[in-house]
């Protein structure tokens, strides 16, 4: 309701003149701040870590309006519909939109936030968001902000770089302002008893230049890496995947944690791709982090030096890891790690 | 069946195993004196543009490779390190001590040069270690209006112009398919790069390096994100 309004006082003070323009715009400017939260779903399921688009939509203050496409997907607009604080969510229900195809989906995006009149944008850093957005913001011509951590005010923004080890703090000039955030740091919020309304979106029937052809997930029953509370790690020290699925799942299993691994543990083939932690893989922020025969590279670290409670397992006193760590064992991880997994069940 | 013409930008960054150091005036990292090297999935995609002639995996062949770099002078020696891993020519986009292009201007950069080179195919680092804004492939991408595909895995080639390629997403892998012309982003598991041999490295001294400017494009280095200030972690 607040857009509508403030364009409405804009258009009276133009015509009223100069002095009432100025004063007015003072005031529109800070109504029209207006963001629209970029939701992901998958077979029409609403991505619940997208949520947290919205987390990082309030903070900025002004109108927060969420979007979702994707085929058959009306339940999960209503879901999403019912986090406080969120006016409304634009629905473009078309299996084209499906798989979130880059050339469709960006022009997409365009149409409806041209549309919409929206300063900023926001979604996660996810797959999507990294493969989507930038796309947008070309198209927009708006110099994208990524994976930032902290708002600090409406064109103000926080960013690691250099793989964590510095912190930036941008100031963006665009117009409208396109930005992923670090699912880490915006808490998504669940659906609670908001009433936003659902209402259809522009559809530019832009066809996609590119096809879907399969994927192949891995598949587990263990909490998602992301956004497990707890995580335990394994690194190069497991030696082999043999040893690796003997070491760490049981020790995941009974602490209810997500595995995740180093690079060098998924380079030797240990473990998935998708379970690597660190710069270029998935940066976590669990409570309780368990770095198993991981020395803790730059790489690694910016993964997961967020973490709540680090704790390492590592024969090497002098590994880099036991330097970020809160609690650290020195010791051979193939003795300690059975171990503790026993102390862990009985307890 | 259109023979391949490769792009394959390449930045120079702080080498992956330094620690990078604020600077004093906290309003970047220091550079000076400091071990500099090829951005290291800028490696994979020559690393992978050298694979895809060598190995015959283009039905209309490749007919030429072409890297460039905008960065100040001694960006020449990334620029050579790809000469020396086997790509064709080099062209500079000569750029002051200290200055620094953002991924939307670079994208601009690279569509006009995408232009002029009649290329057909770009293949991009996924982001660089530096900045991780990971944006310039999609922006080039969305800029052309060329289909893309992110954190290739695999790049294969088939009939009638299609290219297919994995990539890595959050929980797995992904295919997808297009038609050339196409942009790819490369992640760690698309291939494993060659060091140059000395041979190699001496042979790259004579292949042909152009030398632009900015202004030459019609760009300048202004920038829309102003830095405001950068401090050490928490």
């Amino acid at each position: 309701m607040m857009l509508p309004t403030g364009r409405c006082v804009l258009a009276q003070a133009r015509l009223i003149g100069g002095r009432a323009v100025s004063i007015s715009r003072a005031y529109t400017r800070s109504r029209l701040l207006s963001t629209l939260a970029v939701l992901e779903q998958k077979d029409g399921q609403l991505s619940h870590g997208s949520l947290s688009a919205f987390t990082a939509a309030k903070k900025l203050g002004g109108t927060v309006h969420g979007f979702i496409a994707g085929n058959n997907i009306s339940a999960a607009a209503q879901e999403a519909a019912k986090v406080e604080g969120v006016e409304k969510i634009l629905v473009v229900d078309s299996a084209a939109y499906d798989k979130g195809l880059p050339e469709n989906y960006a022009p997409l995006l365009v149409e409806n936030i041209k549309k919409g009149g929206y300063t900023h944008v926001i979604a996660g850093h996810t797959a999507f968001g990294k493969s989507v957005l930038p796309r947008v913001a070309a198209l927009l011509d708006s110099q994208q902000v990524s994976d930032i951590t902290a708002i600090e005010n409406e064109s103000t923004f926080v960013r690691p770089i250099y793989a964590g080890n510095a912190i930036a703090t941008v100031e963006s000039t665009d117009a409208v302002k396109v930005i992923t955030i670090r699912g880490t740091a915006f808490a998504a919020e669940a659906p609670g008893s908001g009433t936003g309304a659902v209402e259809e979106g522009a559809d530019p029937k832009v066809d996609s230049t590119s096809e879907w052809v399969s994927e192949d997930l891995a598949k587990s029953d263990r909490p998602d890496l992301a956004t497990a509370s707890r995580v335990v790690s394994g690194g190069r020290g497991l030696k082999s995947k043999e040893e690796f699925d003997r070491v760490m799942l049981p020790l995941a299993d009974a602490l209810g944690a997500a595995v995740g691994a180093s690079r060098a543990a998924v380079d030797s083939g240990y473990a998935d791709n998708s379970l690597q932690v660190g710069q270029t893989g998935k940066v976590v922020a669990p409570q309780l982090y368990l770095a198993v025969g991981i020395s803790g590279a730059i790489q690694h670290l910016a993964g997961m030096k967020d973490s709540k409670v680090i704790a390492a397992i590592n024969k090497d006193a002098d590994a880099p890891i036991f330097q970020v760590a809160d609690v650290g064992l020195v010791g051979d991880l193939f003795e300690k790690v059975p171990e503790l997994t026993e102390k862990v069940k009985s307890s | 069946m259109s023979a391949l013409r490769i792009l394959v930008p390449v930045k120079r960054v702080i080498d992956y195993a330094v620690k990078p150091r604020i600077n004093k005036a906290m309003t970047g990292v220091e550079t000076v004196g400091v071990k500099h090297s090829m951005n290291p999935f800028d490696e994979l995609s020559v690393e992978e543009s050298v694979r895809i002639r060598k190995e015959n995996r283009a039905p209309g062949g490749v007919e030429d490779i072409v890297t460039i770099s905008a960065g100040p002078a001694k960006a020449q020696d990334v620029i050579r390190t790809a000469l020396a891993m086997g790509i064709d020519r080099g062209i500079h986009v000569e750029l002051k001590e200290g200055e620094e292009l953002e991924p939307l201007t670079v994208a601009k950069l690279l569509k006009a040069t995408v232009e002029a080179e009649k290329s057909n195919f770009v293949l991009l680092g996924k982001q660089s270690i530096d900045d991780d804004a990971g944006q310039t492939g999609q922006m080039l991408a969305g800029l052309l209006g060329w289909p893309q595909a992110t954190q290739a895995s695999k790049v294969e080639f088939g009939e009638g112009d299609s290219v297919t390629v994995t990539k890595e997403i959050d929980g797995g892998v992904e295919t997808v398919k297009a038609k050339l012309p196409m942009i790819v982003t490369t992640d760690l598991r698309l291939n494993t790069p060659r060091f140059a041999k000395l041979p190699d490295i001496m042979k790259a001294k004579k292949k042909k390096l152009d030398k632009k400017t900015l202004a030459d494009f019609g760009l300048t280095s202004d920038k829309r994100l102003k830095i405001l200030k950068v401090t050490e972690p928490p």
